[in-house]
């Protein structure tokens, strides 16, 4: 007798999830035998905003496309207008701009790790690694007087500066972290039940993440060396001493599992406290912005011409911003990719073949930003359709018909 | 036996049900709240005050009750009402604080055994009965879960009433003679190895039989969002709220029953009025002491496991364990290996 199998939609509301997502699973008993997800819950036509406004109006709104990524989607902007408008940021603002990604991204990881603990149903662990980030999140608000949107950047360098006083507090805090790193590999890496729940659940192999394009530490886990940091080094990173990250560090194979993306993010934790090190040891001298007065920077601003691409290492991976300006006021164009737009596609075969039990970890494992990732929703009486070239054509030549009538 | 002399009997048994239905609905909610607490200061939080329990339950029983579309509504409303007595039925035959058993004489532990499955069955119907695809697969892993502990759960229920028959011969099983006289007596050295390893098992099976981290899977809240309580609302989801309750005294009542029926009274030789009090205290500590042990302290050091991990630990680690108690128990029995122990 054949089993029979039956559908479970989890989404797009759903504990496990803490952002609207549409998974449909086809399940035989426990096992999932068919996935299919939509997105596009949460669209809020940011780009659209963006370009009713000027670039310099637009930092606080990029800062808002996500809240844990509020540095990678600034920087991002900010690198793709300094190119299109072909302004040089000093070198200081550089190294500044590092130690705050960096900041974030600590704070990124230890929130993710509290969320993986919490989806396996263990509370003890989320509670403890979210006592752990309470402490950089103290050291971000020291430095930039904010928890988290932290307003920082301006196009041609940053608004604030880190200063000789602050060093000692900065180094308090990365020294709490090495302390801490140990006990949080303990707790993850060696504890039996996370090593149940996570070890050869949600399998991405390297040719998938290579053919899926994963981004990240979702492809580093599968042993893709891929990081933007060394790949395309920014801002101060092309100075510094750092490497790509992948697990084999530490167990000799990448397997791509769930426990392999844990010990990737750990490890990144760690290499992000020695690039806050590296670049508060090296710190240059010198000024902060190119162009201190802001009417100054945006006449400049209205004046250029140009396109530019600004790719930064955000740490859920790779985030692109492209920028088009045209002697205008607003930019042409705007547009975002945000990294969970490429580690949508690897859900299907990590997903395939688990268990139900699986999808919340899973799922969360490529730690998903929905509304990053969300850029166009067109819903029609209720009906969802995906937009290709010829229809968009055929609705702009419509729409210019009824204009000339 | 005259008429007076049965209705003397009856009514004796029906205040005796709703004093212990009242106690075990009190002490349940009281145990939840200091449960809660417990686990939030392991966890480095404040937590609710201990009263919290009562306050949802109040919360709960003042709320609309909703029966989904798709429900079987008789079977959906009944489910909860058979879960709680179920629950304190079990009750009756377990002896509390130092007071023999209500319905002592009438039952036995294999009724026990029995009488722990319908509260879980009870919930595996009103899952299916809820028509949500979360409350099917609830329901499943709750069936598969009953299937793993039951094996373990009856080997060491098995082993420890065959022993009690070898020791006593009138009522071996009635829980009123292991109540009287302790198990750990009964053996020597062997045996007494064996009654750890079976104490092990049944603090083990505690959080399966009760649904808790990490055996917590037809619940999981992340998994399957309640899982066969995610339909249920207002009154029905307050009365397996009270069932919960009364069944982490059930378990821990068996446990204290078996393993530590010991009376402070009797060892400090207090009599008189003040010999229940005691008693009574000394049970509080003893059922605390245990819940602790097999509930608070498991469920915050764990992961949740799968279902597939569930069963393997209950069929494979536990129920060799309770086998090997077990045989050490029956060596224990032939003179051979029997090692007194001078009790």
């Amino acid at each position: 007798m054949s089993k029979m199998s039956y559908s479970i939609p989890i989404g797009p509301i759903h504990p496990a999830l803490k952002e609207p997502v549409m998974f449909e699973f086809e399940i035989e008993g426990e096992r999932i035998v068919g996935v299919d997800f939509k997105v596009g819950h949460v669209h809020r036509g940011i780009e659209w905003i963006g370009t009713q406004k000027n670039p310099l109006q637009i930092l606080p709104i990029a800062e808002r496309i996500c809240g844990i990524c509020n540095i990678s989607h600034p920087i991002a902007f900010c690198m793709a207008t300094e190119e299109a408008a072909g302004i040089e940021v000093p070198e200081r603002a550089q190294y500044i701009r590092t130690i705050t990604a960096e900041l974030e991204r600590i704070h990124s990881h230890m929130l993710w790790a509290g969320v993986a603990a919490h989806e396996i149903g263990f509370d003890s662990v989320l509670y403890l690694t979210w006592r752990v980030r309470e402490k950089v999140l103290d050291l971000i608000e020291y430095l930039t007087g904010n928890r988290i949107t932290k307003a920082m950047f301006t196009v041609g360098g940053v608004r604030r500066d880190i200063t000789e006083e602050q060093y000692p507090k900065i180094r308090e805090a990365l020294n709490y972290y090495k302390e801490m790193f140990n006990k949080l590999k303990h707790v993850f890496l060696d504890d039996k039940t996370v090593r149940m729940r996570s070890r050869n659940c949600g399998v991405l192999t390297k040719k998938e993440a290579l053919e899926l394009c994963a981004v990240g530490p979702t492809a580093r886990a599968s042993g893709v060396k891929k990081d933007v940091r060394v790949d395309h080094a920014y801002a101060a990173y092309g100075d510094l001493d750092i490497k790509t990250v992948t697990p084999d560090a530490v167990t000799g194979e990448a397997k791509g599992d769930v426990y392999d993306r844990i010990i990737v993010r750990l490890l990144e934790v760690a290499q992000s406290v020695d690039i806050i090190e590296q670049c508060i040891d090296n710190m240059p001298s010198g000024d902060l912005v190119t162009e201190p007065k802001p009417a100054k920077l945006l006449a400049l601003l209205r004046k250029a011409v140009g396109e530019g691409v600004g790719r930064a290492e955000a740490p859920r991976g790779e985030v692109i911003h492209y920028v088009k300006l045209t002697g205008e006021e607003h930019p042409y164009t705007w547009k975002v990719r945000a990294p969970t737009y490429n580690n949508l596609m690897p859900w299907i075969p990590m997903l395939m073949g688990e268990q139900i039990a699986d999808i919340p970890i899973v799922a969360a494992s490529t730690d998903p930003c929905m509304s990053c990732t969300n850029r166009v929703t067109v819903v029609k009486k209720g009906r969802v359709d995906i937009l290709d070239h010829e229809h968009l054509h055929k609705l702009s030549v419509e729409k210019t018909r009824r204009l000339m009538q | 036996m005259s008429l007076v002399e049965t209705m003397e009997i009856v009514l004796w048994a029906i205040l005796g049900t709703i004093g212990v239905a009242v106690f075990g609905i009190f002490v349940g909610l009281l145990y939840k709240g200091i449960d809660r607490k417990l686990v939030a200061h392991m966890q480095a939080r404040y937590g609710p005050p201990i009263r919290q329990p009562f306050w949802d339950m109040v919360k709960l029983f003042v709320k609309e009750t909703v029966v989904p579309e798709h429900a079987t509504p008789w079977l959906f409303n009944l489910a909860p009402i058979i879960a709680l007595a179920a629950s304190i039925a079990t009750l009756l035959y377990l002896p509390i604080g130092g007071f023999q058993p209500i319905l002592s004489g009438e039952g036995d532990l294999i009724l026990v055994l029995y009488l722990l499955i319908i509260p879980s069955l009870a919930m595996v119907i009103g899952g299916f009965a809820s028509g949500s695809p979360y409350a099917t697969v609830g329901a499943q892993r709750e069936m598969v879960l009953m299937m793993s502990y039951e094996f373990p759960l009856a080997i060491t229920i098995i082993t420890i009433a065959w022993q009690l028959k070898n020791t006593f011969a009138d009522h071996p099983f009635s829980l009123a003679t292991i109540f009287s006289q302790p198990v750990w007596g009964t053996v020597g050295i062997v045996g007494l190895l064996g009654f750890i390893l079976l104490l092990l098992v049944l603090l083990l099976v505690t959080p399966g039989e009760i649904s808790k981290m990490p055996f917590d899977a037809p619940e999981a809240e992340t998994e399957i969002a309640g899982g066969l309580l995610v339909e249920y609302s207002g009154r029905n989801l307050g009365l397996f709220y009270l069932a919960d309750a009364v069944k982490t005294v059930v378990m821990g009542s068996l446990i204290v029953a078996i393993f530590f029926p010991y009376n402070l009274s009797t060892i400090l030789g207090i009599g008189g009025i003040m010999a229940p009090v005691v008693d009574v205290v000394f049970y509080f500590i003893k059922l605390l002491l245990v819940i602790l042990f097999a509930v608070s302290l498991v469920r915050v050091a764990v992961a949740r496991l799968k279902i597939d991990q569930i069963v393997y630990t209950y069929w494979i680690p536990l129920t060799l364990m309770s086998l090997i108690g077990l045989l050490l128990i029956m060596f224990d029995s032939t003179s051979l290996f029997h090692i007194s122990l001078g009790w």
